[in-house]
């Protein structure tokens, strides 16, 4: 059985004011897979998700989200995409419930089922009991929970996380680490991950390693060490990265 | 099943923005107290050194009080639909804008939804604001109330399209006070707001004449001319055209393929 591409990227180049971002960027994700795209910092991780989001325009190459052309058929691609921003995106003056009803209100999606997928998402993160508390009363971890649980409310094939787990103490950090795990192989979601974090990576996924706007390295954790010739992950991006921090 | 995609997004739009509103108490108050000090302090003051001759709307002489009452409500608008822009700049400041631009809807609707939204909250304003004038002895004619109304949405729209398209512009929320300086102060001090265009004609003809073609001036003559339950037609059209022109630009303004989010990479 032929495995549904939720992601793909060809060619993909963007430019700023002269000075190339992502150059000539290809790759694709398929449903299940949880892809973590590693990087130091200035790499193009962000233009590249920014992309990927439509907030930047595609001057060449192509994107497609299932199928669908992200520039051509942006409201298409847009409905099966979930988005958790590196920087946090909720309404801090707003309830839990008040900031994810928002969000399935511009997805169409009626009263009913809206509380139902949004008592579903909150249940699995153990957040269903705080619905009614504002956003600015909850912790760092906790928020980051609710932009999780928001993202997945439309049911989306692919979901994308910038840099989630940024700011977060250990425990709260490992909880999402494997709860989005978990969603790639249960729900046969798409997942890609930016990440500079090195032990946020799973023995099972899929590495992207992006440096200076050209993707260096891809495949699963295994192909990356052996093309690299390394035998840990943190060698092999160091040595892809040609020492820059990671 | 597209067009309830289409409501249900902008009532959720309009419903986050009346809920922000409702929890924001200090801006409520805020934006009434401005033009209650316009109101009471200014215009108790100015009373006996500007008089006024019979002009339409009015029948009658006057006081000044009465005068600037529909510039007080234009004001609210004013700077309801800065105020906006300023929550666009902040929400793309802190991130919560990229919420609204990833959905899977046309980004002119999005906009639209937020002005209406805009348009909505400050309708809120105005209606308290009248309700406290009419306790001090400002009264309109009783139609005059109901027939604001369309006139306050044209206007709250224009002004609201206006902070759009500036906040296009804005990359940083420090840069607001340029618009404070170069946008609000001069559309409001240049307009029909605080003194008639034959008065100001009287000191001088250059500033009259900039204040007939400043889109303010003609939302507040709208706004004059419906709270007497009368129709200003080159206002109407005027504000009308004012709207579409800045509505189309903020559109092109937030367009991530021809706008000005291109150069400064976000949005």
């Amino acid at each position: 059985m032929k495995t549904a591409i939720a992601l793909s990227i060809d060619n993909l180049s963007f430019s700023y004011s002269g000075k190339k971002a992502l150059d000539q960027v290809s790759f694709e994700i398929k449903a299940g897979e949880c892809t973590l795209l590693l990087g130091p910092n200035g790499a193009g991780k962000s233009t590249l998700f920014s992309l990927i989001t439509r907030l930047y325009d595609t001057h060449e190459g192509r994107i497609e989200l299932c199928g669908f052309d992200i520039k051509q058929q942006t409201q298409a691609a847009l409905a099966r995409l979930g988005v958790v921003f590196q920087q946090t995106t909720l309404d801090m003056d707003l309830t839990v419930l008040q900031n994810l009803r928002y969000h399935t209100a511009l997805h169409g999606m009626g009263r009913k089922q809206s509380l139902q997928r949004i008592e579903q998402e909150l249940d699995r993160l153990n957040m269903f009991d705080r619905r009614f508390e504002k956003i600015r009363q909850l912790n760092g971890g906790h928020r980051r929970r609710v932009e999780i649980a928001r993202a997945l409310l439309h049911k989306p094939a692919l979901l994308l996380l910038d840099e989630p787990t940024v700011g977060l103490d250990v425990p709260s950090r490992l909880a999402i680490v494997d709860y989005v795990h978990q969603l790639a192989s249960d729900e046969n979601l798409a997942i890609l991950w930016a990440s500079h974090l090195i032990d946020e990576i799973y023995p099972e996924d899929h590495l992207l390693v992006l440096h200076k706007g050209q993707i260096r390295a891809k495949g699963t954790v295994n192909e990356v060490l052996n093309t690299t010739n390394t035998p840990t992950i943190k060698e092999a991006f160091y040595n892809l990265t040609q020492g820059a921090q990671a | 099943m597209i067009m309830l995609h289409y409501w249900r997004a902008m009532w959720g739009i309009i419903n986050r923005e009346l809920w922000r509103f409702i929890t924001q108490r200090e801006r409520f108050i805020s934006a009434l107290i401005r033009p209650l000090v316009w109101l009471f302090v200014f215009a108790a003051g100015f009373r006996a050194s500007l008089g006024l001759a019979i002009t339409p709307p009015y029948e009658t002489y006057i006081l000044y009080e009465v005068y600037i009452t529909p510039g007080l409500i234009g004001m609210i608008q004013l700077f309801n639909g800065m105020q906006s822009s300023l929550s666009m700049v902040y929400d793309r400041e802190m991130g919560s804008m990229r919420i609204l631009m990833v959905c899977p809807l046309p980004r002119w609707f999005l906009l639209l939804s937020k002005l209406l939204a805009g348009t909505g909250v400050s309708l809120l304003q105005v209606y308290v604001f009248l309700a406290i004038a009419w306790f001090y002895d400002i009264h309109a004619p009783w139609q005059g109330y109901l027939g604001i109304l369309p006139a306050l949405i044209l206007s709250g729209l224009m002004l609201g399209a206006l902070g759009l398209l500036l906040s296009s512009f804005i990359k940083q929320l420090e840069n607001f006070a340029g618009v404070m300086n170069f946008v609000i102060f001069p559309m409001f001090f240049m307009s029909t707001a605080l003194y008639p265009l034959w008065k100001m004609k009287e000191s001088s003809p250059l500033l009259s004449l900039l204040a007939h073609y400043n889109p303010f001036s003609q939302a507040v003559e709208l706004i004059r001319f419906a709270l007497y339950g009368q129709f200003n037609q080159s206002a109407f059209i005027y504000t009308l055209a004012a709207f579409l022109i800045f509505m189309a630009a903020a559109i092109i303004g937030y367009n991530p393929s021809k706008g000005m989010m291109v150069k400064k990479g976000g949005a």
